[in-house]
């Protein structure tokens, strides 16, 4: 048959997208933060202080409290105080209300909130107004509900609190994740003493400055602030009841480490490599709005991204033409600008990181495409980045690169596809893209994934349980087992 | 018959991509995230004045408001410079020769309903001497409607030999599509339709009469838009899209263009190949140019209602 000739269609335009900044005007970050302790905000121990910078410009934000074992002690002391003497003896229904409390203000706060997230995180304005900051409030809002009826969320246990948690939370969704890691905890009826990452503590600084507004009694949250050794701190902590952790899984290897041996209850989340599957029946042109959607989201600085891609070779050619003609229209850029689609890399390390991993699939010899994108001449940039012609044994298929990088792979069968998928250490989600139920079906039972979304990516709800398999961490968040987490079921 | 010389390259029509209603609509409203702003708005606004086809479809439309029709079409806003004229007038056959002498030398093309619109139930002929009245009268453009009916009877062969024949009766006239999304009831089944007409013949694909309550969507105009490219892709040719009926704010119309944008790119966004069939539009648009340029909003007394 004769070549066609090559068609395509051309998305540059000369109707461009004017700027539309967020405006800051309305929010106030303050040259320094102290760690909330006790229902107060305290100086660090050691008197120092850390930056915390803006990655879109490496500008520095404030200045943040470097947390020693000594603060820690501190707050976990506090935490136990207020455990013990107050919030283990209110009932459920009082407990509720000051969660209850805490979503709405959330709420009222939202836009200040989206507004610190992105400054201080990257992360575009559209996603942390439209996913980051509502879910937070709804994960307050969704726990809050079960406070007063824990004895009906377990039949026939005795549910009781643990006492204090000790929870580190990530850097790629600060605050909701502060919120996926206090509100349960809360609800149960424990008190927390919770780390921020080093290079996002605003908001969970801004968090902490809402829950002393909302007259939540002293001591039931505290923030601590500052590196892995503060972190560690609260790990070894001999007062702690229990760990939560969400990070990379050389970090979740070290805590269990730490912790073996001791009654300290635990859940980790991990890292992930999900494989995002597209089945030739699948509906294509929502596939690729998936794939995207899975490994672009959030830089791909998310745990559960769907950063190996896996196509029936039938469609393959198709897919791929619609996915680089997508990437095209991503822009990349200033994360308070509402039209953004991909913002800045968290940090400079986080992006070294990333292109060290570009480079290793380029010497593997898979095949590269980046759409040209015009970036900002200072902050931290990774355009969004695909490789097809990888195979199983490329490294840029095997580790997580926590970036908005997509190795693709072709199958042919079913059986096949779920081999290759489950061929990896980690097991935290999974995507599937097909027209067929039964095939849904017969794929959510087979794959060694915590999460597998059918038809849709990256979609979370306070009361759906995440976790992972194997490498990717136990326990779960979010639902009734993510409450279950923080309480003794006896 | 169609531009597909060869048989063979017809596609099995039952076998037309699937849709998926969730991903659609949450594309869609992507789409309605981005923010349009200053000058961007200004020209976005221009373009969707010069892609409106200025509507009267009506059983009391008399010579007299036919020709206040057209002279709104040429002089949008006259208080105003540089405004476009818009792209069309639309209006039954029976006013076309009306029409086209109100017309005259101003660029503005006169389509032409045909084919027994909207319910289109009238046998062949009847429908093609309808399109055949309407170009010997003038009609740059005919808007026909396929049979609903035998469309969700199976009768593809059908539906498909009706728009050929059509295409035929048009002559040097081009033939835009009516689907009538509303009535076809899955996006499944949009995209199906969307792909007969442009494999037998179709210049243009058009969501609806505006006759029923469920006219054109964001999704349904992502769905045949998606076709259209699909299309290009596989035929090398550009088919236009029309959404007609419901478009009557400007934020809406921007929200289109931006689809359009990014799911086609520039070269169709221009009125020979996306339109707005639409009857209030331009006035909201108008509205919105004046606030622009002045910073404050009129009142509607401001602008002509014909």
């Amino acid at each position: 048959m004769a070549k066609k000739k090559q068609v395509e269609v051309d998305l540059n335009s000369d109707w461009g997208y004017s700027p539309a900044p967020e405006s800051k005007g309305h929010i106030k970050i303050k040259p320094q933060y102290d760690q909330f302790i006790g229902g107060k905000f305290v100086k660090p121990s050691n008197g120092k202080y850390f930056d915390t910078i803006n990655p879109a410009n490496n500008e520095k934000l404030s200045s943040i409290a470097l947390g020693s074992a000594k603060d820690v002690d501190k707050a976990v002391r506090a935490a136990r105080k207020a455990y013990s003497e107050v919030w283990s003896k209110l009932s459920g229904k009082e407990r509720g209300k000051y969660i209850f409390r805490i979503a709405r203000l959330i709420q009222e706060r939202a836009r200040e909130f989206s507004v610190i997230e992105s400054l201080d995180g990257g992360k575009t304005i559209r996603e942390s107004r439209d996913v980051d900051v509502p879910l937070a409030a709804n994960h307050f809002f969704y726990y809050a509900g079960w406070a007063d009826k824990l004895e009906y969320a377990f039949p026939n246990k005795k549910p009781t609190s643990l006492g204090v948690a000790g929870q580190i939370i990530p850097w790629n969704f600060p605050l909701l994740m502060a919120a996926w890691k206090i509100a349960p905890a809360l609800a149960a009826g424990n008190t927390v003493v919770l780390k921020p990452a080093e290079t996002t503590s605003l908001t969970a600084l801004k968090l902490a400055e809402l829950i002393k507004d909302s007259g939540l009694p002293d001591g039931v949250v505290n923030i601590v602030t500052g590196f892995g050794d503060t972190g560690a701190a609260i790990v070894n902590h001999p007062d702690v009841n229990k760990v939560a952790f969400t990070g990379s899984t050389g970090v979740g290897k070290i805590i269990q480490r730490a912790i073996a041996g001791t009654n300290k209850k635990c859940t980790l989340e991990l890292g992930g490599k999900a494989a995002n599957i597209i089945f030739e029946d699948a509906p294509i042109n929502q596939a690729v709005e998936g794939i995207v959607n899975g490994i672009y989201f959030n830089q791909g600085h998310v745990c559960c991204a769907g950063s190996r891609l896996f196509v029936q070779e039938s469609v393959y050619e198709e897919v791929i033409r619609k996915l680089k003609h997508r990437m095209n229209t991503l822009i990349v850029g200033d994360p308070m600008d509402k039209n953004t689609d991909i913002g800045a890399i968290n940090s400079k390390e986080q992006l070294d990181t990333i292109n060290k991993y570009i480079k290793i699939g380029q010497q593997e010899g898979a095949e590269f495409y980046q759409p040209a994108c015009k970036l900002p001449k200072k902050g931290n940039w990774c355009p969004p980045t695909l490789f097809t012609n990888v195979s199983q044994s490329s490294r840029i298929t095997q580790e997580e690169i926590f970036g908005p990088v997509l190795a693709v792979q072709t199958f042919r069968t079913v059986d096949e596809v779920i081999a290759k998928a489950n061929n990896t250490p980690y097991g935290l989600s999974a995507g599937i893209w097909t027209d067929k139920g039964s095939k849904i079906f017969n794929m959510t039972t087979k794959m060694r994934a915590g999460v597998v979304w059918a038809n849709t990516y990256n979609k979370f709800d306070p009361t759906s349980p995440f976790g992972g398999y194997k490498e990717s961490g136990f326990g779960r968040e979010g639902g009734l087992q993510g409450l279950s987490a923080y309480l003794n079921l006896n | 018959m169609s531009r597909i010389k060869s048989k063979s390259l017809l596609p099995d029509f039952k076998l037309s991509p699937t849709v998926d209603q969730v991903g659609i609509e949450e594309r869609t409203a992507r789409f309605q995230t981005r923010s349009i702003k200053s000058e961007t708005k200004v020209v976005g606004l221009k373009k969707v004045l010069n892609m409106i086809d200025l509507t009267t479809l009506e059983g009391k439309d008399t010579p007299g408001k036919v020709k206040q029709m057209c002279y709104k079409a040429q002089h949008l806003h006259d208080s105003m410079p540089d405004l476009p004229t818009t792209a069309a007038v639309c209006v039954y056959p029976s006013m076309v020769s009306l029409a086209k002498a109100e017309l005259i030398g101003s660029g503005v093309k006169v389509a032409s309903v045909s084919t027994a619109f909207p319910s289109g139930q009238a046998p062949m002929e009847v429908k093609i001497s309808d399109t055949k009245f309407a170009v010997d009268q003038g009609a740059d453009e005919i808007d026909m409607v396929i049979s609903r009916g035998r469309f969700h009877a199976g009768d593809y062969n059908f539906v498909f030999d009706e728009i050929a024949a059509i295409k035929e009766a048009c002559g040097r006239a081009r033939l835009k599509v009516i689907l009538e999304t509303g009535e076809l009831g899955t996006l499944d089944k949009v995209r199906r339709a969307s792909d007969i007409a442009m494999y037998a013949g179709a210049d243009f694909i058009k969501t609806s009469t505006g006759k029923i309550a469920v006219a054109a969507t964001m999704p349904v105009t992502l769905v045949m838009l998606e076709a259209i490219k699909d299309y290009y892709y596989k035929t090398g040719i550009m088919i236009g899209m029309k959404p007609a009926g419901g478009i009557s704010k400007a934020k809406l119309a921007l929200h289109y263009l931006v689809m359009v944008r990014e799911t086609l790119g520039d070269a169709w966004l221009t009125n020979e190949w996306f339109r707005f069939g639409a009857s209030s539009l331009a006035n909201d648009v108008l509205m919105q140019l004046v606030k622009q340029e002045t910073g404050n909003y009129q009142s509607a007394d401001y602008f002509s209602i014909d």
